[in-house]
Parts: C-alpha cells; structure tokens; sequence
C-alpha cells in the first residue's frame, strides 16, 4: 500500500518514532474497499506530548485508586491504567468539537478532553464543584462544553446514546463525528448491534471504538464472544472494522485518523477495536482472581505504552532519563494539587438534593 | 384524535427545525395507527425516520440526539413495546439531567398507544402510566380529548425535560372540538371536566370517559359527582384533587391498570395523609383486574373497570345504599 508506505518512510525520518511506526505499519491492515489511510506526519516533539498526557491520566488515576482505598471515594470506581494510549491516541486524532461518549470507566476520557484534573477529583470526593456537583460519582460525569456526553453507567446504553449524536450531527449537516467508547464485555449488547445497523443504514458520522482490555468484569472475551475478533462485529452491516494495537498511542492516532477522515466524509460508521490491557481490577472491589499476576506483569514490562514512548524518547535523544523523572515529578505535584484543590472544595450542599431533576432548578 | 396528535407535531415541526419524529412506520407507512399522516410528504426522510424495529436503539438514538440540542418525538407502535427501550427511557433520559449535576438536559418525546387495546391480550394491551409516573425526571401525559391530545404534546415537545405521552388506541378514532391556530395546555394540570359536590371521580385518558358515563347515571340518582381529569400523571396536580375532595368529602379514583402500586395508590395516599379529616368515607379505587389481559372479549371486559363499577362505588362511598 502506498499510504502504508509512506507512513514507513515518515517514521525513518523521525527516528523518535521508528519502532513504534514501523511495528504498527506491519501489523496494520488497510481497511476494506479502499478507504483512504492518514499519514501520520508526527514531529519527534509529539511524542513529549503523548508521553506527558499519559502519564498525567496513569499518575491521576493511581491517585484516585489510592484515595478510594483511603476510603475518601465511594461507591464503584473503575481506573483506566494501561489503557492510557487508547485514549490518548484517540483524543489527538478527534477534533475539539467531535463529541466524545464513553462508558463508566470515563475518568481518563474526561481529563483527555480538558476537563481539570480537580473537577474529577471533586466530583469523586463528592464536592459541590465536582463536574457534576457531586450527584454523579466516577460514573456519571458530564461536560458538554467540552463535547463530553458521559460518563454512563449501563454497559453498552452509551453507543445508542452515542449513534443519535451522529444523527444529530449529519441532522445539523454539520462535519463534526462523534467517538464512542465502549468495552469488550459491552459488545455483546443487543443494542449495540442495535445502533451497529442504523449508523451503518444512515451512513451516520461516527467512530466506535471497542477498548478491548482483555476481560469484561471477569470474562475473558474469548469466553463471552463467538468471535473474539472484535473488529469484525460490524462485518454484517457493513462496517469496517480494523484492529489495532492500543497499546501504542501512534497506531490508536494513525487508526483514529483513518477512520474519523472516512466518517467525517459521509462514508458512515467504522469501528476500530483497541487491542489493550487494564492493570487493575474491573472497579476498585475486584482483586482480579481470574488472571494471573504473571500475566499482568508480562503486560507491563513488555508493551506499557507509557514505558514504549519513554524508552523510545531516552533511545531517540529527544530526552534522557532524569528529564524524564523531572516531568514525572511536575506531574505528581500537578496531580497533587489537583488533590488539594478539590479536597478543599465545599460537599455538595443537602439543598442540592432536589435540584436537577427538571429543568427550571427543581 | 389521530389528527390534534398529527397536527401537534406538524406544528412544532414548522416551528422548529430542531423537532423532528422517528419510530416504528411512521414515514412511508403513515404510522401504524396512521397518526403522522401527511408528514412524510411535508416534511421529507431526514425529519420523519422510519427506523428498522429496534426499540432499544432508537430510544437510545433519540436521547443522545437531544443531548445534542434536538427535540426528537420518539414513537412507539405502541408503548408495550418500548419495554424493550424502558432502560433508555428511565436510565438515560430520566436521570442524565440530574447525574450531570444540571449540565446536560434532554428535551425528548416518547409517545405512542398506551393501556387496553381490543381483543389484543396480554402483550399487546397494558397501561404503563404507573410504570413511568414512578420515575423523577420524567414528566408522564395521558391525555383524554383531542384538544388535551393537541395542546399538551404541544407543550410537551416543547419542554426542556423527557416527557412520556401516553396515548390510548381506542381514543384515536373519536373526535372533539380543538382550539383554532397555536394551542398549547400546561403540563402538570389537572382539570375539572365535570363540578359536582358529592363525590370526586378521579381518572385520565379513557378512563375519563367512563367516570363521564358513570357521572350522568348518577346525577339521575341525585348524587353529583365531581369528574377530575388527570391529564398529567407526573407531576402530580395534588392540589386540583385535594381540593376537591375539600368539597365532597368523597374519592373515588379509576384507573385502567393494575392497582398495585398504581396512580390511584398513589391518589389516595395523598388524600389519606394531607385531607384526612376530610374525608367521609374511605377512599376507594376502580381498577383493572390483577391480571394479564385475557384474549376473549367478555373476559376482557371483565378485567376492566366499567361504567356500572364506578357507579356503585360511588354510590357505596356516598352510603346511599345503606
């Protein structure tokens, strides 16, 4: 493939992204009847970029994990880490005013998109001036300012949700796409072969992607799915589907890129199945008896993403080791502040009970 | 009836471009109750959707389409079916505005035929005020008239929250007077359809009709029977019945449904605890039987309230036979 090809000679020029590039342009498959792929033209620099955001969402969500074991947070809290790259990945190739839909691991999604780090934390501790004035919880989160519609807390309810964005979009004739995340275990809802059949019918503006972190709940998805080649569940309405390694932020971008250019040309749906990993359990409650620790530290030594763009960042001279360790550092503190910031924010006020529930206040 | 619902929508889609209608046949075919006849042709494919027979998705598409800012009218074929969609419904459109903390509000319609149907049995034919009334963030309509029909899906396309319309197969056909040009009802109102002063007769959608029946044969029996037409299950308009019962001292509420956990239930529960001294007599209830809906016509009939029913618990409360 030409485009392919360019994509490999852009990564030799920038040495920074050889590895990455080249193993994503091997492993990666043009989608059906000739869609145009995307050059990734990334500067060495980008990947600094990359290599910051995600270990911002890895260092905020270790900091929410260990507030929820100091009983701080309540309820069920589901952490992103090692999914890191799917989402960043994602956010860079999507334009600010694509909206973004995800399920009830959404935290990461949030602070991709903006959302400040304190707004979360806030929301998680309960505060008045948490992104949802503390009546959502790590579930529920919402900022529509920012093209963010949630934050939801039924599995699969969101790609509904998320397919009437795209109507609405091509309703309004606009070019904007919508992004809707959802899970491996969510697939397997009748809903989202529901909403599979209208935006692929309607030809609507819209990306599903499928994290697949290798478990829903506690299912291994070859245990929960006939085929657990995830990408090919839109086959039968006639939605591409590719499969990348979402565990490598420039693949998610480049395949981000590809499919959001073919969405936002008309062209309707795609799906793109992130091959990816969670290291924790499902939510905070889950000590996750059904892998082994061995598989999980396999993971991490050899495809953590945020390790991969570090190590590539070090080899590449771009950075050294200690530069490195200085920006973990300003992460954690910016982390930290953000903790402070939103432990000294008021509780949601109990006048706030009833308000919200309709439109004029009450 | 079929035609206040149709114009209601036709109006609001001229009005507002943001409104717009999808379900089950309700473009090419014309509805499978032919409500939105003539749509289609006025407004073309991209403003009236037929969508393949999918509940949960396209209730699902709805609300995130009014995520977005649109007025979706969603319709079920009828609303038996949209238990299919009822997790959309309460789950996404009911509580998004709270879970959101007031920042994301969802202006949707879901409406379609609601209760008994004729001879259509128990999957077909169910009354799910109750169902939807039990849930915050949700407004429920049920209306009676065509000119209730028109103005209260006018307003109810035009409000900022999800509201559930609950209309009834068997009122389609009948015909009412109907306001000239813009007619828009208020939600939450209750109305008195007929004053009286010895009984209040509560009901809404067909059961209005019923409860009329039973009224007239009454004031041939010197007992004037307050008739309240509910209109809007939710919000509630506790204060149009609590006053009334005020007056007569006497309740009887009917409903369609199941009378477990239902709106009378929840009728009488207000009057017990806000106008007990009040009351004459114990509040009562005309409901459906506790059953599903039986195919055969008179055991159909037999599952649900009827006009001599009525009478003689309003008379029964009235201690007149005694």
């Amino acid at each position: 493939m030409a485009a392919s090809k360019r994509v490999e000679e852009g990564a030799r020029e920038l040495s920074p992204l050889a590895s990455l590039a080249a193993r994503s342009a091997a492993s990666y498959e043009p989608m059906p009847n000739g869609h145009e792929q995307v050059d990734l033209g990334l500067p060495p620099g980008e990947l600094l970029d990359i290599h910051r955001r995600m270990l911002l969402l890895r260092r905020l969500e270790e900091r929410i994990g260990q507030l929820y074991a100091m009983g701080e947070i309540g309820g069920f809290c589901h952490l992103y880490i090692g999914q890191e790259a799917v989402a960043v990945g994602m956010e860079r190739a999507t334009r600010s005013d694509d909206p973004v839909i995800t399920a009830y691991r959404c935290h990461a999604h949030m602070v991709v998109r903006g959302v400040a780090p304190e707004l979360v934390i806030g929301e998680l501790l309960g505060k008045a001036e948490g992104v949802s004035g503390g009546k959502g919880g790590s579930m529920h989160m919402f900022d529509p300012a920012r093209n963010f519609y949630g934050g939801h807390g039924i599995v699969g309810a969101q790609v509904p949700l998320g397919t009437g964005i795209a109507f609405a979009l091509k309703y309004r004739k606009t070019d904007r796409v919508c992004v809707t995340y959802f899970g491996d275990g969510a697939i397997s809802q009748g809903q989202v072969a529901e909403a599979f059949n209208m935006a692929a019918l309607w030809k609507l503006p819209i990306v599903y992607v499928v994290e697949n972190n290798q478990y829903g709940m506690g299912t291994a998805v070859d245990r929960a799915s006939a085929v657990s080649a995830l990408h090919k569940r839109g086959e039968s309405f006639g939605i591409p589907g590719q499969e990348v390694d979402g565990m490598d932020p420039v693949a998610v971008e480049r395949a981000g890129l590809t499919a959001l250019k073919h969405a936002r040309s008309g062209r309707g749906p795609v799906l793109l199945e992130m091959k990816t990993y969670r290291y924790r359990g499902h939510s905070m409650s889950d000590p996750a008896l059904y892998r082994t620790r061995e598989e999980v530290q396999k993971v991490r030594d050899e495809r953590d993403p945020i390790s991969r763009v570090a190590e590539l960042l070090v080899s590449a001279g771009v950075v050294d080791a200690d530069q490195l360790k200085a920006v973990d550092r300003e992460i954690r503190a910016t982390v930290m502040e953000a903790v402070a910031a939103a432990q000294a924010m008021p509780d949601a006020d109990p006048a706030e009970l009833m308000t919200d529930i309709y439109s004029g206040g009450s | 009836m079929r035609e206040a619902i149709r114009d209601a929508m036709a109006e609001e889609m001229r009005r507002d471009e943001s409104v717009f209608l999808m379900g089950e046949e309700v473009a090419e075919y014309e509805g499978a109750y032919k409500v939105s006849q003539g749509l289609l042709q006025e407004f073309g494919p991209e403003r009236v959707v037929d969508t393949p027979i999918t509940e949960a998705g396209f209730a699902g598409v709805g609300v995130g389409a009014a995520m977005m800012g649109l007025r979706p009218i969603v319709e079920f074929m009828t609303w038996n079916f949209a238990m299919q969609a009822i997790d959309q419904i309460v789950n996404s459109a009911a509580k998004t505005r709270y879970m959101s903390g007031g920042r994301l509000g969802l202006p949707v319609v879901f409406r379609g035929p609601n209760g008994a149907a004729s001879q259509v049995a128990a999957q077909h034919s169910q009354d799910y005020g109750a169902w939807y009334a039990h849930v915050p963030g949700l407004k429920v309509v049920a209306p009676f008239d065509a000119a209730d029909a028109k103005g209260l899906l006018t307003a109810a396309i035009r409000d900022p929250d999800p509201v559930v319309f609950l209309e009834h197969e068997l009122l389609y056909g009948d015909t009412g007077q109907v306001p000239d040009g813009e007619h828009v009802a208020e939600l939450g109102r209750a109305r008195v359809v007929r004053p009286g002063r010895d009984v209040t007769l509560v009901s809404w959608s067909r059961g209005v009709s019923a409860v009329l029946a039973a009224a007239e044969t009454l004031a041939g029996q010197d007992i004037e029977a307050e008739v309240i037409d509910l209109r809007t299950l939710r919000p509630l308009d506790r204060a149009t019945v609590l006053g009334s019962v005020q007056r007569t001292h006497r309740i009887v509420c009917v409903e369609e449904g199941w009378p477990s956990c239902g709106i009378g239930a929840e009728v009488i529960a207000t009057v017990s605890a806000e106008a007990f001294d009040a009351l004459d007599a114990p509040p009562r209830r005309v409901s459906g039987a506790e059953v599903p809906m039986p195919y055969a016509a008179h055991l159909e009939a037999l599952a649900l309230p009827d006009v001599e029913t009525v009478v003689r618990v309003a008379r029964e409360v009235c201690y007149v036979d005694v």
